[in-house]
């Protein structure tokens, strides 16, 4: 067993907005081990993007508060430490890439000068030794005559090749955690396609762990060993890779399975749509979040909210049901499926 | 093309393109403005659509599907080529006629959010092309009319009073569907109609477009970048690249025995949601970018990302040819 590198626990973050107390994270667990890939899997609004920039403290404050939480960071906990020292670990040990390459990229600065800002800044590198550091990346993430193509400006390059700057950008002082934020998400199939390959090379080549941050499950599937799924700012299922796709044991992630189309099937079977609408986060949290949207909902899930608990090895899930008692129901017919 | 007229070879033809160009300007200049050369967003295609059929177009972004979608409804005027629908010469309509045709072709937008107008209630949006039509005879009639399509499409017809800030992104995608389906068409291009959503979500429009082409008997023009859900929906697919279609089939047919390279990468590069499936596919990563398309390459388009490129595809266009029972395809693979 590898050791941990990430362990975070009861993370909390709140946004205090005009309209009431946005509940976007509500005290998540987890961790991560060295040189393994996380995946978080989640819809908009699901606190999947929060709960990662609570970690480093990317949150704007005011509005948003981390209430409560503890991140331990290679056996150092992150939430008692200054902003100073912080910043000794963001974007050093702890990298970032962000899901929309034409925005989190200076449009007036060089490619070059924004990777070796960085390493001026975390490696105490001077100007020739950072340059000759900044083309090694850009060679590193595929990028042809990277020599010649530092001083050009970042509406130069396409969507891929800028998504390829930003992993440079985030691998320039070596991280040991690499967070990325749907990284590929702006991008076409192809171009994903090669994405995922890289950053699958580079984590095997530089043994870095990877936390990817996706609403894809298709992505997920590809890459990740394990999975966390959240909703409404809870974890309500977290497993391997292969044991949540086989056996799913929380109705939401059973339901966004039997949800999506897959490319490889035989015939053209109707699609099981999730009814209703994702949750309102303005609401205090006091039932199963995921309650309104159920099929397999019980008087319980109205009273209590379920907390995740193991349910086989390795397999967490947070559902006051028996995953056998709802599969028997799914069998026994539809469960009003025409919607 | 003469041959190929009837693609299918069943079923009665509604639309029909044939040679289809919508080439963009690029101009120099601030006072006097020059022409230096063209974009060419779409160049060259020929198919049909038949009556009730959904025909997928799938392709990355910039390979000009959207615009394909907007030259067929005449919001782009093609450069050349030709559209018949229902027998009617679109490029050369105008005015009343060309309104009077629009009765009969709507469009779904990608957007739910930039695609109503905010400033208006639900009513007024879905009602607005009874106005333009001049469909609701009286006040009552047109407040039914809306009623029964906000029902239509799952709406509770209470809500015709709301703003569309009101509504989430899939409630207003219902909206927007409304809005197309209010004169009665008998022909939508659904333009990307949910990228915008959230996954759980998408899956409540998708059953809702299929479940209103059954009833309504309405034929799809679906264009998407999402080839499981173009897949799904679909029953014939066309690819396309930089402006061309390089290939067009049958669903299945295409999934199990894609005969252009271009098919094949994308075909390779969709993820699948099971582990296990993922961990025995063979992924065929495309190297490069897509060519800018004011400056195609010569030859063939695909040829300088094909991994199977011939001395050949640099100097000639492949064909775009019936390679075998409705299965077209643009490259001399299939030649031998």
């Amino acid at each position: 067993m590898s050791k941990t590198l990430l362990k975070v626990r009861d993370l909390e973050t709140k946004f205090f907005t005009q309209d009431g107390v946005v509940h976007a994270v509500n005290g998540i667990s987890y961790h991560v081990d060295e040189g393994e890939t996380v995946a978080i899997v989640g819809e908009s609004g699901s606190g999947k993007s929060v709960g990662v920039m609570s970690l480093i403290r990317l949150i704007a404050s005011p509005p948003g508060k981390i209430v409560n939480g503890s991140v331990v960071f290679d056996g150092q906990e992150l939430m008692d430490l200054a902003e100073e020292d912080l910043r000794h670990i963001r974007g050093n040990r702890i990298a970032m890439i962000f899901q929309d390459p034409m925005t989190s990229l200076n449009p007036v600065l060089t490619i070059g000068r924004q990777i070796t800002e960085s390493l001026e800044l975390h490696m105490s590198m001077n100007r020739s030794q950072s340059r000759e550091r900044a083309i090694e990346l850009l060679e590193l993430v595929g990028i042809p005559a990277a020599a010649s193509r530092l001083d050009d400006y970042p509406h130069q390059f396409s969507g891929g090749m800028r998504q390829r700057v930003m992993i440079a950008m985030g691998l320039s002082c070596n991280p040991q955690l690499l967070i990325a934020d749907e990284p590929t998400t702006a991008l076409d199939v192809t171009i994903q396609a090669q994405i995922i390959d890289l950053v699958d090379r580079l984590r095997k080549e530089l043994g870095m762990a990877i936390i990817w941050i996706t609403h894809d499950l298709g992505v997920v599937a590809g890459m990740a060993e394990r999975v966390i799924v959240m909703y409404s700012g809870f974890i309500i299922e977290a497993a391997t890779v292969n044991d949540l796709y086989a056996q799913p044991h929380h109705p939401y992630t059973l339901g966004l399975l039997r949800s999506i189309p897959r490319l490889d099937e035989a015939h053209r079977e109707r699609l099981v749509p999730i009814d209703g609408l994702p949750p309102d986060l303005l609401d205090e949290p006091s039932h199963c979040p995921f309650a309104p949207r159920c099929e397999f909902v019980i008087e319980k899930c109205w009273q209590e909210n379920p907390p995740l608990e193991t349910v086989a090895d390795d397999h967490l899930s947070a559902c006051w049901r028996d995953i056998s008692e709802i599969r028997l129901e799914l069998d026994a017919g539809p469960a009003g499926g025409a919607a | 093309m003469s041959e190929s007229a009837n693609m299918n070879g069943s079923g009665e033809v509604l639309l029909e393109v044939r040679d289809l160009k919508m080439h963009f300007p690029v101009t120099r200049g601030i006072l006097i403005q020059r022409q230096v050369g063209s974009i060419r967003a779409v160049d060259g295609l020929d198919f049909d659509l038949i009556k009730g059929e959904t025909l997928g177009l799938v392709g990355e972004s910039g390979c000009g599907k959207s615009t394909t979608g907007r030259a067929i409804l005449q919001l782009h005027r093609p450069t050349a080529g030709s559209v018949r629908f229902e027998g009617v010469e679109l490029t050369e309509t105008s005015g009343p006629d060309l309104r009077q045709m629009r009765r009969r072709m709507q469009m779904i937008f990608q957007d739910p959010y930039a695609s109503l107008n905010p400033r208006m209630t639900v009513g007024s949006i879905v009602g607005e092309p009874l106005d333009v039509h001049q469909l609701g005879n009286s006040k009552t009639d047109r407040q039914e009319r809306v009623r029964e399509l906000l029902e239509i499409v799952g709406l509770n017809p209470y809500f015709v009073n709301r703003y569309p800030h009101e509504f989430s992104g899939g409630q207003r995608q219902r909206i927007g569907v409304a809005r197309a389906l209010a004169v009665n068409p008998s022909f939508i291009v659904c333009d990307e109609p949910i990228s915008a959503l959230d996954v759980s979500i998408q899956a409540q429009v998708i059953n809702l477009l299929e479940d209103l082409q059954r009833e309504l008997q309405l034929t799809y023009l679906f264009i998407a970048h999402d080839l499981s859900v173009v897949r799904h929906i679909s029953d014939r697919i066309a690819v396309m690249y930089l402006g061309k279609i390089v290939e067009l089939a049958e669903r299945t047919e295409l999934y199990e025995n894609p005969r252009h390279p271009y098919t094949e990468a994308l075909l390779s590069a969709v993820p699948v949601p099971d582990p296990v499936v993922e961990a025995k596919r063979q992924r065929i990563i495309l190297e490069g970018d897509v060519p800018n398309p004011a400056s195609p390459p010569t030859g063939c388009n695909f040829s300088t990302r094909c991994p199977k490129a011939m001395d050949r595809c640099f100097q000639e266009e492949p064909e775009f040819r019936d390679v075998g029972d409705g299965h077209y395809a643009a490259c001399f693979l299939n030649e031998e």
